[in-house]
């Protein structure tokens, strides 16, 4: 029998009473996603979850990017630590990837160096007067969807599996370089065998796609894309990853990271305007979606409500086989009632 | 067609798969010696084409390996054949004949 190592390793995640922090980018463009897992977590596991209103950026995609130094990145998470401490929490449950990578990486710093987090306690104290604990355990909420996957499932209304061929659905999962190739220990079955997205798609009825390019980076890189005249570079890994992924007809793309979701997604677009070329049969490209947008839409959540509509790929052939109802007519509703101007159609790329 | 404003870049992977590697065969059963290369570069470190041009003998060689013939050619032209190399070589290579017998199986000299 194949020895499965990840099996070895299993994290420490707490079972209830957590302090969430929102993250910058999925805010902006899947904010569908947070409340689908604040919606999961309170409806569906009935748990004790902080959505707190004054929080704020980590720094990470400056701290990456050389522009914060340090130290402002370690007060700035002081200071994120101190509104969990004020509200009486100790499970802390950054939203972003890159959040929880930065996070770890303090963490670890002030483990080893003491002096450094006294350091960290004089300077919120000295801007902010405030004082803060360090969390007793970190975990990243697709942690917690994983340990209390089997429970979610006995929820769920559809399963990952094609209701024409009832074969089940083929998943590409991408866990993120931040999640655990930074700090092994973090993540569920270390950096070699990361099961946190895998354990889901299993769980819930799909099947995995091992592909050759499966742990390579989606081309995020932070400071590779700042600048327009390097994005070409943060396109062509993701490229790699679509040709690499392609012979295996994956239905759809699901990813742990922030910006991953936001790559994967949106260069699908960019390299079917600039090449003409798709990486699905159709031409409608390979949806990519959260993990929590996976969940809710499996647990019957309207896909409107969860926000695939805002992706650049577009997921009704995905919800089609899956069997999820949807209105198309509600497709464009905002929350004021009113229907949307709908949005321009890419020149290349079906919707 | 949008223009984002950059293109996206080649990958630099060589797929050895899919080269050809009958000129570095060829190269190898004249000058043997050649297998016993480091790649330490203290030929083009010492090299004086290097200073005034782009020219590497490191690099040439790597290339050569890899089967990646394309623009070679031209860049062994800049060799001067002086030998400075052979002199500082750790593995006692004597590149003049591997420079030249590489001129000789591009088709350049």
């Amino acid at each position: 029998m194949t020895k499965r190592f990840w099996n070895e390793y299993q994290k420490e995640i707490a079972d209830d009473h957590f302090f969430y922090e929102r993250s910058c980018i999925r805010q902006t463009f899947f904010p569908g996603s947070e409340t689908a897992f604040l919606r999961i977590m309170r409806e569906e596991l009935h748990k004790d979850i902080r959505d707190e209103a004054n929080q704020h950026t980590c720094t990470g995609i400056g701290y990456h990017s050389d522009f914060v130094p340090l130290e402002t990145t370690m007060t700035v998470v002081a200071r994120l630590f101190s509104l969990m401490t004020e509200a009486g929490y100790t499970n802390y449950v950054p939203s972003c990837v890159t959040s929880f990578g930065i996070f770890s990486e303090m963490l670890e710093m002030w483990k080893e160096d003491p002096a450094l987090l006294e350091q960290t306690r004089q300077y919120l104290r000295k801007a902010t007067g405030r004082e803060f604990e360090v969390p007793t355990n970190l975990v990243h909420p697709s942690d917690i969807i994983y340990k209390f996957r089997e429970e979610l499932k006995q929820n769920m209304k559809y399963q990952l599996v094609n209701r024409f061929t009832g074969k089940p659905l083929k998943v590409v999962e991408h866990v993120g370089c931040h999640y655990a190739k930074i700090f092994p220990e973090q993540g569920i079955g270390k950096s070699e065998f990361p099961h946190v997205l895998a354990g889901m798609i299993e769980s819930w009825g799909g099947e995995v796609v091992d592909y050759p390019e499966r742990r390579h980076c989606c081309g995020f890189g932070f400071r590779h894309y700042l600048l327009q005249e390097n994005r070409g570079y943060s396109v062509a890994n993701s490229k790699k990853k679509f040709e690499s992924m392609e012979p295996y007809e994956p239905d759809f793309i699901v990813c742990n990271c922030p910006g991953c979701t936001m790559f994967m997604d949106k260069w699908q677009y960019t390299i079917a305007e600039m090449e003409n070329k798709t990486y699905d049969r159709d031409g409608y490209g390979i949806p990519v979606l959260t993990y929590e947008e996976m969940a809710g839409l499996l647990l019957g959540y309207n896909p409107w409500e969860l926000g695939l509509q805002i992706h650049q790929v577009q997921s009704e052939k995905l919800m089609d086989k899956i069997g999820i109802k949807y209105d198309p007519d509600e497709k464009y509703r905002g929350v004021n009632g009113k229907i949307l101007p709908k949005p321009h159609k890419p020149s290349f790329l079906k919707q | 067609m949008i223009n984002f404003g950059y293109s996206i870049a080649p990958t630099r992977v060589v797929n050895l798969d899919n080269c050809d590697f009958d000129k570095l065969q060829q190269l190898e059963r004249i000058v043997p010696s050649f297998k016993r290369c480091i790649n330490c570069g203290a030929c083009t470190a010492t090299c004086s084409a290097q200073q005034f041009t782009h020219f590497n003998i490191r690099k040439i060689k790597s290339l050569f390996q890899e089967a990646q013939y394309e623009k070679l050619a031209k860049e062994l032209d800049k060799c001067m054949l002086c030998g400075k190399c052979t002199l500082v070589c750790p593995r006692g290579l004597n590149l003049r004949p591997i420079i030249m017998n590489m001129r000789k199986i591009l088709n350049t000299k």
